[in-house]
């Protein structure tokens, strides 16, 4: 997430995009924003390019809870591909065009039923693994899905919850081992 | 922490010096032998493709360290295995980094069985496969297998303590035991349970296949090859890839021709050279090797380079429940459950699996360990994270002659040498297997209040055996039960591509105690002349 949205000027000024959106109150995406308003540059695609993208992305890992902000960084890593490769970029844009316009405001089976028909295509497996491995990455993600991370600068999960279950019974010590330093 | 830098100014040895023993590749075989040999005042020349790293470039962000570790030079495959499909541009997956792929292991360090060195005999002649016997009996390994553990300090053995148990652990230790397993324990891990080997005790970062960043887990890029620089009898050369082993008019082999640091052809001669660059490229490294005495490959008058290719059954179980696991604290595959790892034809398949402890960090999970490809159902899966836990299934696959390595007649890498293609039609039995280890793995996290269970899909191959088989017939395999090549007497396989079948154990500890051995016979061989 950027910066506070102007996004109405700007994308007035350019001919590639921007996504802007607004954060739900209480997100946990907030923590990572300086503001509740969000705007993701394009340099290559078209606002309405990147429009279609977000909801293919979305189609792809559709997670209720997680809001737009999350999917734009998605549509701004693939964007950022485009300026660096051409052929790439028109890979994408044609396989947005063929998605259609439309496509971005279509209820999610017209979606899906779409996208399961171009399913093997170039374009889309390039979008599925682009979402799949720039979703999951963000610090965003990693909030939402609860999920902790690097580890090494704070000394492993030793002394931070790596045995700290216990709705189970323990494991006798035979099948076990001691823990270090306890 | 463990000491990754060389201890004393760095070794070289003349190009032309014709008294070096050349080893090729770094990882798990190359590394232990280098250490063997130049312990014992035999001077080596160790090359490996891939970059030195320290400890302090590993990363964990899952991304990066894929990207730094990775072989991603090109691979390309065909067959009816799932991998063909799913993973088009992966079909093996090992590191391209000094130390090999025991930068990325897990650490799980289970023995062969006696049984499973006589497969052929358990389990008769199937039809579809190309099963043979091991030419040594497990009573020949043991000694080696003992060291092996020594030297990695693995974890209940010898009386080392075990690793304790973690989350994940937990719920697959309650499930296991609530369906009347009896082998169920934190496993025999490579990993420090507590300070060994001027290394620290693990410290559950979690982050085993990214490269552990203090050294808790065993690798040859802090133990073996650093303590042979130290004897001053080693010359790594890193970023060097071996494209030509050349041999002379009697066929023995002469040298190996490279591409040094820059990318230049360069040439080193030797005593005797040994194989150790994983399966994969072992065996295309002994194809691309083809001459006018060895039409069809180096050492290959059997046929049998690159055929038998085996890389275990295996794939990933996943449970989800309602309460937290947070598996993804913790060493990554420290649990096993043993009892399945028997030949009990009466469960519809011969040979026997490992169900193992196991979790994908966040980004991982998607990629490579969940048969949704996209929609709702992956990401229903995903929004389980927390309550997720994992077990990986390492069970025997079995050799045929048609799933093997072949040289791509089309795709060339960046030196313009053919890639390996790897071709496997799984065989009905590996399906079977597959099957009731799932069906076993489902009932474990049934049994503890799992209310959804995911099976994956095969991963890419991790475990990578057999393509340059040891056999006790020449026509039936590469070499002897030295690892000597059959044909060439002064050319050695030092990984897992001398199995001569696969069995159902993670392969690294048979690959060291295999590589131990090794050392043993060629100091004798060398003190006598023979080679
Ligand atoms: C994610 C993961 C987890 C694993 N976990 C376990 C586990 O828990 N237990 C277990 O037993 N095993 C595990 N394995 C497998 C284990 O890593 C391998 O069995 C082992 O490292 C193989 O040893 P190797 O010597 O044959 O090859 P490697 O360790 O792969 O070393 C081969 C080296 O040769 C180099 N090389 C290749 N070709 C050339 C050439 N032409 N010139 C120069 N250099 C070359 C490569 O760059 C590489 O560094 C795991 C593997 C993976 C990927
Ligand atoms: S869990 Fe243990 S072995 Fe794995 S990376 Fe962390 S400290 Fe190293």
């Amino acid at each position: 997430m950027q910066r506070e949205s102007s996004a109405g000027r700007r994308d007035f000024l350019r001919t590639s995009g921007v996504l802007t959106g607004l954060l739900a109150a209480g997100s946990p995406l907030a923590l990572f924003a300086p503001s509740r308003a969000w705007a993701v540059d394009l340099t290559t695609l078209t606002s309405a390019e990147g429009a279609i993208l977000l909801a293919v992305c979305r189609t792809i890992a559709p997670h209720d809870g997680l809001e737009d902000a999350a999917y734009a960084v998605v549509v701004r890593a693939i964007d950022e591909q485009a300026s660096r490769d051409e052929s790439f970029a028109k890979l994408i844009r044609e396989g947005l065009a063929t998605l259609g316009r439309g496509f971005a405001s279509a209820d999610e089976p017209t979606r899906v039923e779409a996208l399961k028909r171009i399913e093997s295509s170039p374009f889309f497996q390039s979008v599925r693994v682009s979402t799949l491995q720039t979703l999951y990455t963000s610090p965003l993600a990693y909030a939402y899905f609860g999920y902790e991370g690097e580890s090494f600068s704070k000394g492993g999960y030793l002394t931070r919850g790596f045995n700290d279950l216990r709705w189970l019974p323990e494991v006798p010590e035979e099948d076990s081992g001691p823990v270090p330093g306890a | 922490m463990a000491e990754t830098a060389p201890a004393s100014p760095r070794t070289r040895f003349a190009q032309n010096d014709d008294g070096v023993v050349v080893i090729i590749g770094s990882g798990a075989g190359g590394g232990t032998l280098a250490h063997e040999l130049t312990r014992r005042g035999i001077r080596v020349v160790l090359f490996e493709a891939g970059k030195r790293l320290t400890l302090e470039d590993f990363s964990q962000v899952p991304g990066e360290a894929f990207a730094m570790l990775t072989w991603l030079d090109p691979r390309t495959q065909s067959g009816t295995w799932t991998v063909r499909e799913d993973f088009p541009t992966l079909p093996s997956w090992t590191c391209k980094t000094v130390g090999g792929t025991t930068v990325h292991w897990t650490g799980a360090c289970p023995r062969q069985q006696p049984w499973e060195l006589r497969a052929r005999t358990e389990y008769g002649d199937l039809p579809g496969t190309s099963l043979i016997d091991w030419p040594i009996a497990y009573e020949e390994l043991e000694k080696y297998y003992d060291l092996a553990e020594r030297r990695l300090v693995v974890t209940r053995r010898h009386g080392v303590p075990g690793l304790p148990a973690s989350n994940k652990f937990k719920v697959m230790y309650a499930g296991a035991k609530a369906l009347g397993y009896q082998r169920v324990h934190t496993g025999y891990m490579a990993i420090n349970s507590q300070p060994a080997d001027g290394r620290p005790p693990c410290l559950q970062m979690g982050f085993c296949v990214q490269g552990c960043k203090i050294g808790a887990k065993w690798s040859t890029l802090y133990t073996e090859i650093p303590r042979a620089e130290a004897t001053g009898n080693l010359d790594l050369r890193a970023e060097c890839m071996v494209t030509r082993i050349e041999h002379g008019p009697d066929g023995r082999v002469t040298g190996v021709v490279y591409r040094d640091p820059s990318g230049r052809e360069q040439r080193q001669r030797a005593r005797l050279v040994c194989v150790a660059c994983n399966a994969v490229e072992t065996a295309r490294l002994l194809l691309l090797s083809e001459s006018g005495k060895f039409p069809r490959g180096l050492a290959n008058s059997s046929d049998q380079v690159g055929r038998n290719y085996c890389h275990h059954v295996g794939g990933f179980v996943w449970g989800c429940f309602d309460k937290p696991v947070h598996a993804w604290r913790g060493a990554v595959l420290a649990g096993v459950v043993e009892d399945e790892t028997k030949n009990d034809p009466k469960r519809g398949f011969v040979g026997g699996y490992h169900l193992e402890l196991a979790m994908l960090d966040l980004p991982s999970l998607p990629l490579a360990g969940l048969p949704y490809m996209w929609g709702r159902e992956l990401a229903a899966v995903m929004e389980d994270y927390r309550n997720m836990s994992g077990m990986f299934i390492c069970g025997e696959d079995l050799p045929r002659p048609d799933n093997r390595i072949t040289l791509d007649p089309t795709v060339r890498d960046q030196y313009g040498l053919p890639v390996a293609h790897i071709h496997v039609d799984d065989h009905e039995n590996d399906t079977a297997m597959r099957t009731h280890a799932q069906t076993q793995a489902t009932r474990i996290f049934e049994a503890v209040g799992a209310r959804r269970v995911v099976c994956s899909r095969a991963t890419p191959a991790t475990h990578n055996m057999c393509t340059a088989r040891m056999s006790a017939d020449p026509c039936d395999g590469v070499c002897n039960g030295w690892g000597q090549t059959h044909d060439v007497p002064n050319l050695f396989i030092s990984d897992g591509s001398a199995f001569s079948t696969p069995g159902s154990a993670n392969p690294t500890l048979t690959i060291v105690a295999l590589a131990l051995r090794q050392a043993d016979y060629i100091e004798r061989q060398m003190s006598a002349r023979s080679i």
